[in-house]
This record gives C-alpha cells, structure tokens and sequence, in this order.
C-alpha cells in the first residue's frame, strides 16, 4: 500500500541519504567546489556534515578506519554501529571509508588502501576535517575543471601538495579525499592535478 | 518512527548506498567500470536496467526527469520509464532538454549543450569495448589495467583496409581523460564529439553486465582514429523535413503505408523548438504523428 505521509522529506530518512550523496557527487564531479549540507547530529568530533556523509554512505559492507582523534572517545564507534552497522577496523588498508579529525596529522596515503591496477575502485575514500576552506591555494586541474580552480583548505599536512602529486602518479590507483569544514564538503578525487607555479 | 511502506525510486536503501558509492569511484576514475551488483528490475534487461537504475539513486524530490528513447521522448520504452519514476519517487517530468535536471538516454545525445546543472545517464547493452575482441573478462581488465589497446586499433584499421573507411558507426570506441577505453553505449558516432567537455557529468549504467562508469565534467574524450584516417562524425547529407536542421541527427522515417520516406531530426524536442523559433524545412508544418519506434529496423 501506498502511504505518502510516511514518506515526505522530514520523515523519510531516503531524502538526507539522497540529498548528501549528490552534494558529494557534484563535489567529486567538480574536484575543489564547495557544497553545503544539511547535516546530521553526532558525537563530537564529527562534523555535521561528516555525520550525514557516512549515514548516507556506510553500511555492513564499508570498513570504517578512525584517526585517534576520532577512536578516543567510544561514543563514535557506538553511533557508527548503531547508525550504519559498519565494521570499525585498525588497518586503514581494510577501510572503504576514513575518518580524519586531526588533519595535520592525518596519515601517510600509503597506508590506505589504494586499488589494485585491475580493481583501482577497490581504494579508501578518506574523509578529513578541517577548520575552514581557506587559506594559502592551490591550482587544480583536471577531469571535472574547465580551465583551473583555485583550492584553500586549512589546516593541512605541510607536504599536502607533495602527497597529491604522489597519489596522481599512481593513478588509476590511488585514493580519494573529501574535505569537511562544519556543513560544507569539497573533495579531491584521485584524478585531480595539482598545477606546478 | 514507522518504516518507509515503499522505497523512494523504487530501490531499497541498502542498493542504492551500494550503487551510490560505485557512482564516486567511476566519477574519480574516469571512463573505467566499476562492477556493481545489479538488482532485479521490474522491467526487462533490454529496457534499460542499468540506467535505471543509476537514475534510481541519484534521483531527489527536487529532480526534474527526461527519458529518451532515439532522441525521442514518446517511444513505449520511455514513456515507460518516465512513469515508473512518476509512481516511485514523484518526481516531475518534461519533455523538455533546458528544464531537466536528469536526463536518461537510450541510444542517443540531446543536440542542445547540456549544463553543469544537468546529469545525463546512459543505458549501456554492453559496457565492455574489448569484447568483441576478446571475451575472457580477467584478460580485458588486464588490458585495461596495461592500457594494452591495439587490438582495438588493429580491428579499426582492418576495418579501413575493407571499407576503406571505419565502418563502425554506432558504439564508436573513445578514450577518456587519456587512459581508459570506454564504449560510450550505441549512441551513433555523430554524437561522439559531444562527450568530450561537457558541461554536464555523464553516467552509464549496464544492468546485465552490472557495470557503472562515468565522464565528469569538462574531461577530454577522444574517438579513437588514425593519423591517416582521423575520426569523422557521420550525418546523412540531408535537411530535417520539418524544421530544415543542416546539423542535427537525422532519422530516416517512414511516414505512410506506401512506404514514403523522409529525415526528420531524432531529437524531437530540438525539432520542436526549431518550428516553434519559426524554422522550417520542405515539408514546412507540423506532420501528424510520426512512427519513430520501428523505423530503426
Ligand atoms: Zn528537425
């Protein structure tokens, strides 16, 4: 039977999941443009933002690996389990998605997992925190940008550019990035350039 | 909270994560197929279930959908579609190009450039440009993993050493983003140019093979061809009947029981709004109710 009240968007979880994951298509379709979601509440140090990626995103199938600015306090693997069922792993290597709440310190991308040249899909999609989309910018380009786009994210590891270059190189493997700063998201697909000045 | 009594865009939540997260990695690896695994539709395999539903999961309450079938939008296959998205996710129709939002296509590329406001999603029979080449799927993906493409090179060029020309005109194989092979589905090759920096992101989905695979915006796609023999898009040599387009894709329609024909634009919502502009071709007005479906043999 069919029950439209059951189904109108403040009800129907199905409308957050849709909503955040085409703000992250357009975001992964366009690297280094901005996207504002609504969000959804979580324990600290989830963004609002972060929290709505991974409802809509994670499920049984999606090892989850946490920095320790994440793992320190259990309340996060308990709302991801209760929110998503997915596995909380150790090795980044196991994970299809990371959480990175400490940016700086986030690790080296070696350590996810990165594809194999017949399965590059088969990579971790990491997720970093960030405070704001500013900053000293970089030059992008590639598949999804026109000409070039300007990017700012801060905080950010000091060889952030270096790392980028490195995971270009690999490509088709390699990983991909999505930034969070509060409700706004922005990503870095595996196919995007960083332009030498 | 009670649970959702149907599934909004008919697929269950659990597929659509599922499909959702093979539509970012082939967004971020442009042009290679990510295996996805594909559910049972309500429809056969050769209506289009891959592009259904890749549709299915990027669809939201806001979307505004066009389905075309051939350039058209009133074939049996998408008429078909666009009501079953009508009756799962209430989405708003058009038959319109400018005010969709989603486009599904079966066989076929809009004539009007499409925006960055825009996603169009392909229905692919066969996603895999190798096969025909060779059917073992673990040596086309070592192939694709080496970029070990001259068997593909080799067929095009027996094709000019028979024909004198690349015979193949539909399906016609592109390289995406300089790394993959890809089969942009049996669009004819006159729309090949238009894959190449569009504006909007391009999906494909391939039920029965369970493949997905992407163009994002603004990325290069070439037709594969030859220095010597450099890739031509084909058109007939004629103008559209009714609205007198010397640039559009032609169909070649039969119109009455003797058999009369004529070419008339397969885009029918660009043909319309030429008339509507106040062009027209030799047959001037509007012609009453042409048969597309079937007129491709
Ligand atoms: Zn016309």
């Amino acid at each position: 039977m069919l029950d439209i009240t059951a189904n109108t968007p403040e009800f129907d979880p199905a409308y957050a999941s849709q909503a955040a994951f085409r703000a992250l298509m357009e975001c992964m379709a366009r690297p280094g443009e901005i996207r504002t979601l609504k969000g959804a509440d979580a324990p600290a140090p989830f963004a609002p933002a972060t929290a709505a990626l991974i409802k809509s995103l994670a499920d049984y199938e999606t090892p989850l690996w946490l920095d320790a600015a994440f793992a320190v306090d259990k309340k996060v693997a308990d709302w991801i389990r209760f929110h998503t069922s997915a596995p909380v792993v150790h090795d980044p290597a196991d994970a299809a998605f990371a959480l990175v709440a400490d940016a700086r310190a986030m690790p080296d991308f070696g350590r996810f997992a990165q594809g194999t040249s017949e399965y590059p899909d088969r990579s971790t999609t990491v997720i970093v925190q960030i405070d704001g989309f500013s900053g000293d910018a970089i030059t992008l380009k590639g598949p999804g940008i026109k000409t070039t786009r300007a990017f700012s994210a801060a905080p950010l590891p000091a060889d952030f550019a270096a790392r980028m270059a490195d995971n270009r190189a690999l490509f088709p493997r390699g990983i991909d990035l999505v930034f969070v700063a509060g409700h706004d998201i922005a990503a870095l697909p595996r196919s995007a350039m960083i332009e030498e000045h | 909270m009670s649970a959702p009594v149907y599934n909004f865009a008919y697929l269950d939540e659990q597929t659509k994560r599922m499909i959702r997260r093979a539509i970012l990695k082939a967004i971020a690896i442009p042009g290679y197929q990510v295996p996805f695994a594909s559910r049972e539709m309500p429809m056969p395999y050769g209506w289009g279930t891959g592009g259904v539903q890749v549709t299915a999961s990027i669809l939201g309450p806001d979307d505004k959908l066009k389905v075309i079938d051939q350039g058209s939008d009133d074939t049996t296959n998408a008429v078909s579609i666009r009501k079953f998205f009508v009756k799962t996710a209430g989405v708003e129709t058009t038959t319109k190009t400018n005010e969709a939002t989603v486009i599904q296509t079966r066989h076929r590329i809009p004539e009007q450039a499409l925006t960055e406001d825009q996603v169009l999603v392909y229905q692919v029979p066969i996603p895999e440009p190798l096969r025909f080449l060779e059917p073992r799927e673990t040596e086309t993906r070592r192939m694709h993993a080496l970029s070990e493409y001259g068997l593909m090179h080799v067929k095009l060029y027996e094709d000019i050493a028979r024909h004198g020309h690349i015979a193949t005109t539909y399906a016609y194989p592109v390289e995406v983003g300089g790394r993959y092979v890809m089969d942009p589905s049996p669009i004819p090759k006159f729309d090949n140019p238009k894959l190449s920096d569009s504006a909007a992101l391009q999906l494909f989905g391939a039920g029965r093979e369970k493949r997905i695979y992407a163009i994002p915006p603004h990325t290069h796609v070439k037709s594969l061809d030859f220095e010597d023999h450099p890739f031509e898009p084909y058109r007939h040599d004629a103008q559209c009947e009714l609205c007198g387009a010397m640039d559009s894709y032609l169909d070649e329609v039969i119109t009455d029981d003797a058999g009369t024909r004529m070419f008339v634009c397969s885009d029918t919502d660009f043909c319309e709004d030429r008339r509507a502009a106040g062009h027209h071709g030799p047959q001037g007005g509007p012609v009453a109710a042409i048969e597309k479906e079937g007129a491709h043999g």
